[in-house]
């Protein structure tokens, strides 16, 4: 904690206003790690604290790097949840023909692939701003059985899913000002969409979110992941004026605030 | 200034099933539209905020900054509103599309609409002076794209979504204001959903939906293009000409 308040300091500065290459942002961190060593902080100190106090994650800083930090925790989740369910059989091969596998094995790797990307980003394993992976409890104390009942396992994809969508969207403007990043982690944004999308057809639904529907079969404890997804104005403009309040709130996505999906989040951390 | 608008119709006879191909990415010869750069030594002393859409030397500019990224975002999203409005009006919607397939076809046809009413309203509340500055509706050529074939129509509405999601990403960074960066994040992530849906409705029992050829399969990140690489390829449908000469 004590370190990101520090890292907050540092990316008001040049971090803040940097406009070079992706490599250059990246070394920019590298330098910030330096800066951090030259600083004396007792990194091993500020760690056991993290271990002992706290277990749930608590809101990144709104920077660049904690936007990094804070995706850099979600795709831990999704990756994490997408290989035990591939580990643990509970994706039926014959399902669809085989598509659902076939998804999940894509979206899986996509997962994976955004994991390395992010901790690259970081600086490395090694970076003062790498954050380790927290532990995932994905049966929530036992209320859960995703990887062994595939209808829970597809509900909380879905909601895994949307959720990356909204945090994404809601860390944007904590981006504005390292272009570079911003681009990326847009890039994962889309994925991540497409991803939801798909699931959702593999549940029955709509690729698209209506009114603030978490949709049918979903538990009403994912509600969360939907709250305010219903708006119909945008910048002025009454979005279900042409076509209704479903259509009109279907065509945009809104943001969830860091707070919001960290406390999503938390309910799968112990 | 001038307050007028000058529209030239591009010559079409060229601009035929060349035209869809390219919009596929199987070539990305030529363009319907002026782009930045392909000339010039025009002197812009009728309009020296090149912040500003409006004509310049004859011919609507996009401009720069988040005018001209707005801007640049309500012509694709024309485009686009105009390609749904087109499918979901063809004769042989009801028969060559199943009830999944135009349910899908119509709610884009629902969203795009929405999505290109609002950059109008948004722009016309925000520009200086909406009556010179405001991008004109655009005419559009689909050559000899058949709108009753669901194979010509999948494969160009999944052009155009994967076309608009590449877009978005690459504009982000040109944004300057948080609250226009939330907006199209907002639309953007759509854009991907449909490209997924329509992706899928191609070939649904498969990993099309973020396909490897559009996914990297090492970072596993979508695609972002400036706008210099998209207007040449969503031009092959635009016949109105504008130019994006101060957009990278």
């Amino acid at each position: 904690m004590n370190i990101l308040k520090f890292i907050e300091t540092f990316t008001d500065d040049s971090l803040m206003r940097s406009t070079g290459s992706r490599r250059d942002s990246f070394s920019q961190f590298g330098n910030i790690g330096k800066t951090l060593a030259y600083a004396s902080i007792p990194f091993g100190l500020s760690t056991i604290a993290n271990k002992v106090l706290a277990k749930d994650i608590t809101p990144t800083p709104a920077t660049p790097i904690g936007a990094l930090q804070f995706a850099l925790t979600l795709e831990y989740l999704e990756n994490e949840f997408y290989a035990k369910a591939l580990d643990s059989g509970v994706i039926p091969a014959s399902e669809n023909n085989g598509r659902d596998l076939k998804v999940f094995q894509q979206i899986a790797a996509h997962e994976a692939d955004h994991v390395s990307f992010l901790i690259a980003g970081l600086g490395g394993t090694m970076s003062a701003n790498f954050v380790p992976k927290p532990t995932f409890d994905f049966t929530v104390g036992g209320a859960f059985d995703p990887f062994g009942d595939y209808p829970t396992f597809l509900a909380l994809a879905q909601a895994f899913e949307d959720t990356g969508v909204r945090a994404y969207k809601g860390q944007a403007a904590n981006l504005i000002t390292t272009p570079d990043l911003l681009t990326a982690a847009l890039q994962i944004h889309s994925v991540e969409a497409r991803h939801a999308s798909e699931v959702r057809r593999l549940r029955g639904l709509k690729g698209w979110i209506s009114n603030a529907e978490r949709g049918a079969g979903m538990p009403e404890a994912t509600q969360a992941v939907y709250a305010g997804e219903g708006v119909t104005i945008q910048a002025g403009y009454n979005t279900a004026t042409l076509f209704g309040a479903a259509a009109g709130s279907e065509a945009y996505d809104e943001p969830l605030g860091t707070q919001q999906v960290v406390d999503i989040a938390n309910l799968f951390i112990v | 200034m001038k307050n007028e608008v000058q529209i030239h119709e591009v010559d079409s006879s060229l601009n035929t099933r060349r035209s869809f191909l390219k919009l596929s990415g199987l070539t990305l010869a030529t363009a319907g539209l002026i782009m930045a750069g392909c000339s010039d030594n025009d002197n812009d002393d009728d309009m020296n905020d090149t912040s500003l859409p409006g004509v310049r030397n004859g011919i609507f500019d996009l401009g720069s900054g988040d005018f001209g990224v707005l801007t640049y975002a309500y012509a694709l999203e024309q485009l686009e509103a105009d390609f749904y409005t087109k499918v979901v009006n063809a004769s042989n919607f009801n028969t060559i599309f199943n009830d999944i397939e135009r349910q899908v076809l119509t709610d884009l046809y629902h969203h795009e609409v929405i999505h290109r009413d609002f950059f109008k309203a948004a722009l016309n509340g925000a520009l200086p002076d909406p009556s010179s500055q405001l991008l004109p509706s655009l005419t559009f050529n689909y050559g000899s794209m058949n709108f009753n074939s669901r194979t010509e129509v999948l494969a160009t509405a999944k052009a155009l979504e994967d076309t608009g999601v590449a877009a978005y990403n690459g504009a982000g960074k040109l944004i300057k204001s948080a609250d226009y960066l939330l907006l199209a994040g907002k639309i953007v992530s759509v854009e991907a959903r449909h490209a997924s849906a329509i992706r899928s409705l191609i070939n649904p029992n498969s990993k099309d939906f973020a396909g490897d050829d559009i996914i990297s399969t090492s970072t596993g990140l979508d695609v972002a293009k400036d706008p210099s690489k998209i207007l040449p390829i969503a031009g092959g449908f635009i016949t109105t000409q504008f130019t994006a000469k101060y957009l990278p």
